[in-house]
């Protein structure tokens, strides 16, 4: 079980990220420091506490900054100033053995695209987070064999990643991440290019199997039907900063500002919304 | 005019250099020669030691490896038995074991210069200049040191060889690593992979087709330095067409010429088939 502590992280892209980021923590805004510095935020001053065994959905629109900060969780991306924190482990001050010792056995992650290796098979791509910790290929292959069944792709195991749909290929990234057999599953933007029915069979089957493993999982997305409809607590994001973070009831009855209220109106607005 | 007083010749620094260069270290160079000169002579007895039709079959078996056509692997065998038929089989034997030697080190040397490349930056800006200065190097210029250095002989052929056909197979090697899908290489580091890990499990069979165009071109360039090879004492095709020439024999030069084309046919056929029997999954991960 992981408590995830987001503490003050910014990220600054860009040639001057020291100047630009004593002008973020002055407070000046995005499009003052990329005037004035020539340098993009991508975080700014992130704070947010992740409780284990939820899952946490992290929402916002294109630029708001939520794969950037989600890719701080495993550090894929460095912050410039601040801390990522694991059962209170700062986990920057890994060195590279044990950031990947970290990262095989505490943390994985299911990506946009699915990210498979085209050159392996369904299998293959299964057990590839176990194969890289060293299990031996029998046993792995049986961990492989039964995550690819729950996720419903019995029999697709010696298909190769192209032969698959869309959906068939996020099972498998999403059995990738099962198989890895870690306490956080960071998920970014997973069921984003998925069409809209096998979308919500998805979150039906993330709902379900959450209930049956318990696992932390972070969630992002840029659909708010989405964050309401999985996730037990949201955090939107705007422009690199937290606008609010709260369940689903808050934001629908208790928006922190226009930005928010604004979402929330629009999903009111649709006539058949999900539920 | 341009003024004299500014002239600043290199040439006697750089004669300076090699004369010091082959009266000092002329062992160093006389060693790496004669491993060289082992390994192509080896590799030339292999050839030559087999007979014709087993070399044929070897061909006809490669041909249907790469590319699963039973066209193909006819035309590369009934082309082999026509060099043969020309009397050029002898001849062919040694171009291809000296072609086989520079291609040898040029992936020897090329793919982990190429890994090197796409992997720094730095690297990356030595050497890209550098690889333009040796494919637009006329290459007489480099023979004439390479001469000095190693003598005259399949050696410094095959060096001059390797500086001119070395180029594309570092360039494409590298092209081939930095076009591997981004959110692969990130998902395996996600998992936990180590750098070797993804290199060898990743990157390098992601970047393969890439890689066999890069020595499909390899291949071809140095088939190119075949004649101006035989200028400095390499035996093979490349000599016949120089005899032909020199003796305004132009059916020699010709037919010794067809024998260069089968050659780079055949083998282009295969490498290119390598390197589609990879890409046939599409890339779409």
């Amino acid at each position: 079980m992981a408590d995830i502590e987001i503490r003050n992280v910014y990220k600054i892209f860009g040639q001057d990220a020291k100047a630009a980021l004593a002008m973020a923590k002055e407070g000046l805004n995005k499009s003052e420091i990329l005037a004035r510095s020539g340098c993009s935020v991508g975080l700014n001053n992130v704070s947010l506490t992740i409780g284990a065994g939820k899952i946490f959905v992290i929402m916002g629109l294109s630029g708001s900054g939520k794969s950037t900060l989600v890719r701080h969780i495993n550090r894929l991306i460095e912050p410039t100033s601040g801390e990522v924190a694991f059962d209170g482990n700062n986990i920057l001050d890994l060195d590279a053995k044990a950031l990947r010792t970290f990262r095989m056995h505490r943390v994985s992650m299911v990506f946009q695209s699915f990210a498979l290796m085209p050159h392996r098979t369904v299998l293959q791509n299964v057990v590839y987070g176990q194969r890289v910790r060293g299990l031996p290929k029998a046993e792995a292959r049986e961990i492989g064999m039964k995550w690819i069944e729950t996720v419903g792709l019995a029999g697709y195991d010696a298909k190769f990643p192209h032969q698959l749909s869309g959906g068939m290929k996020q099972r498998v990234g999403l059995a990738r991440a099962l198989a890895a057999d870690t306490d956080v599953i960071l998920m970014d933007e997973a069921f984003s290019a998925l069409d809209p029915l096998i979308r919500a069979d998805m979150q039906d089957q993330l709902l379900q199997l959450q209930q049956n493993l318990a696992k932390t999982i972070v969630f992002i997305t840029h659909d708010l039907d989405e964050a309401l409809r999985i996730g037990s607590e949201i955090a939107i994001l705007k422009d690199g900063q937290v606008v609010q973070v709260g369940t689903p009831d808050d934001i629908l009855e208790r928006p922190a500002n226009d930005y928010v209220a604004r979402f929330v109106q629009r999903r009111q607005g649709r006539p058949e919304a999900h539920e | 005019m341009f003024p004299d007083t500014l002239n600043l010749s290199i040439r006697g620094p750089v004669n300076d250099f090699i004369q010091a260069l082959v009266s000092g270290y002329g062992w160093v160079f006389k060693a790496i020669s004669g491993v060289i000169l082992k390994a192509v002579l080896f590799i030339e007895w292999i050839l030559r030691g087999l007979p014709w039709w087993v070399v044929i079959l070897i061909f006809m078996a490669l041909a249907w490896q790469s590319s699963k056509r039973w066209g193909l692997t006819v035309v590369v065998g009934v082309l082999l038995f026509f060099v043969g038929v020309l009397g050029l089989w002898d001849l062919t034997m040694q171009t291809l074991a000296l072609m086989l030697m520079a291609t040898i080190v040029s992936v020897v040397i090329g793919v982990p210069m190429g890994i090197l490349v796409a992997k720094s930056r730095m690297v990356r800006n030595i050497t890209l200049p550098v690889l333009d200065v040796m494919q637009t190097m006329p290459s007489f210029v480099y023979l004439i040191p390479a001469l000095m250095l190693f003598g005259l002989g399949k050696v410094p052929a095959i060096l001059a060889t390797i500086i001119y056909a070395v180029p594309p197979l570092i360039r494409l090697t590298d092209l081939g690593i930095r076009q591997v899908d981004h959110e692969v290489v990130e998902a395996a580091t996600a998992f936990g992979g180590s750098p070797n890990q993804i290199l060898f499990g990743v990157e390098l069979p992601l970047a393969t087709p890439t890689i066999m165009a890069g020595l499909n071109q390899t291949i071809m360039m140095a088939l190119s330095m075949v004649v101006v090879a035989s200028m400095i004492g390499a035996r093979g095709l490349g000599e016949q067409v120089l005899n032909g020439i020199q003796t305004l024999d132009v059916g020699k030069g010709l037919e010794a010429g067809i024998g260069i084309v089968i050659l780079a046919i055949v083998l282009d056929r295969i490498t290119q088939g390598f390197g589609k029997s990879q890409t046939e999954d599409p890339r779409n991960g």
